[in-house]
């Protein structure tokens, strides 16, 4: 079964709730550095990882592309292949920027993704938390972090 | 926006009742022309429209009568006309629930031979 899970509990609901409406496969949802805040459809931490930091690479050299244009920030990228479609954005939050990975197949298309996106990001710019204040990453925390964001999403 | 879209939807949208007509690509529920009325969300009606369309035609592919020429959804404050239009679009309308659908149907059908 086709599960939706979060690091974040404040973004399950909304995610939820845009997969159903927009019938995408696979939505991840990350930091622009390309961590996971919340996934629905993975079914290995390998494939959700890998998503992650290579959303987060797409987003970030399209970003520079932009700069250099002197366009206005990275919004939102598709691509659409044979049987799959690929829909990666940036949105703004309280808590900053967060990048969205969707990939739809043949029951959806990119003009639901995007409708239903313009709504998901609104959704969680209104559910988002209030900023925390800034702690200091140390090295022994990471691992620990990193095990407990993969129990989050993958219930293990 | 081309002329020839142009001119294809302005057809359409002197039919007395059509709030607003627009041409859309049926894969992407996507936007290619519009001639709307004010207050109607173009990009909503397009995908949400290309999605009913794209489910309609299964449907009826699967009960073996072969392809929808024209969709007419009847609602109580409106009615959503679609017909396929060449290049794989989909000509859809937005109008009054008091529309003449025979004729809003023809001036589509003429439309859609125009933007061929």
């Amino acid at each position: 079964m086709t599960q939706t899970r979060a690091v974040e509990p404040w973004t399950l609901e909304p995610l939820q709730r845009f997969v159903a409406e927009s019938a995408a496969r696979l939505a991840l949802l990350t930091t622009t550095s390309g961590q996971v805040i919340a996934q629905h459809g993975f079914s290995r931490a390998v494939d959700v990882m890998s998503a992650a930091a290579l959303g987060a690479a797409i987003a970030a050299s399209t970003s520079e592309i932009i700069r250099m244009l002197q366009e206005p920030a990275f919004r939102a990228l598709s691509h659409q292949g044979q049987r799959h479609g690929i829909f990666l954005a940036r949105f703004a939050t309280p808590r900053g920027p967060l990048l969205a990975l969707v990939v739809y197949g043949s029951d959806s298309s990119i003009g639901l993704v995007q409708l239903f996106f313009e709504q998901f990001a609104r959704d969680l710019a209104a559910a988002c938390p209030a900023p925390e204040p800034g702690k200091q990453v140390l090295a022994a925390d990471f691992e620990r972090d990193l095990n407990a964001s993969l129990a989050a999403l993958f219930g293990r | 926006m081309s002329t020839r879209f142009q001119a294809a939807l302005d057809t359409v949208t002197r039919v007395r009742g059509v709030r607003g007509a627009m041409l859309v690509a049926g894969e992407d529920g996507l936007v290619v022309a519009e001639a709307l009325m004010e207050g109607i969300r173009g990009n909503a009606v397009a995908a949400l429209a290309a999605s009913l369309a794209k489910r309609l035609r299964r449907a009826s592919e699967t009960a073996a009568c072969g392809l929808p020429q024209f969709v007419h959804l009847q609602a109580s404050h409106g009615s959503l006309l679609a017909a396929p239009a060449p290049s794989g679009m989909l000509l859809v309308v937005v109008a009054e629930a008091d529309i003449n659908v025979g004729l809003a149907r023809l001036e589509m059908l003429h439309a859609g031979e125009a933007v061929a």
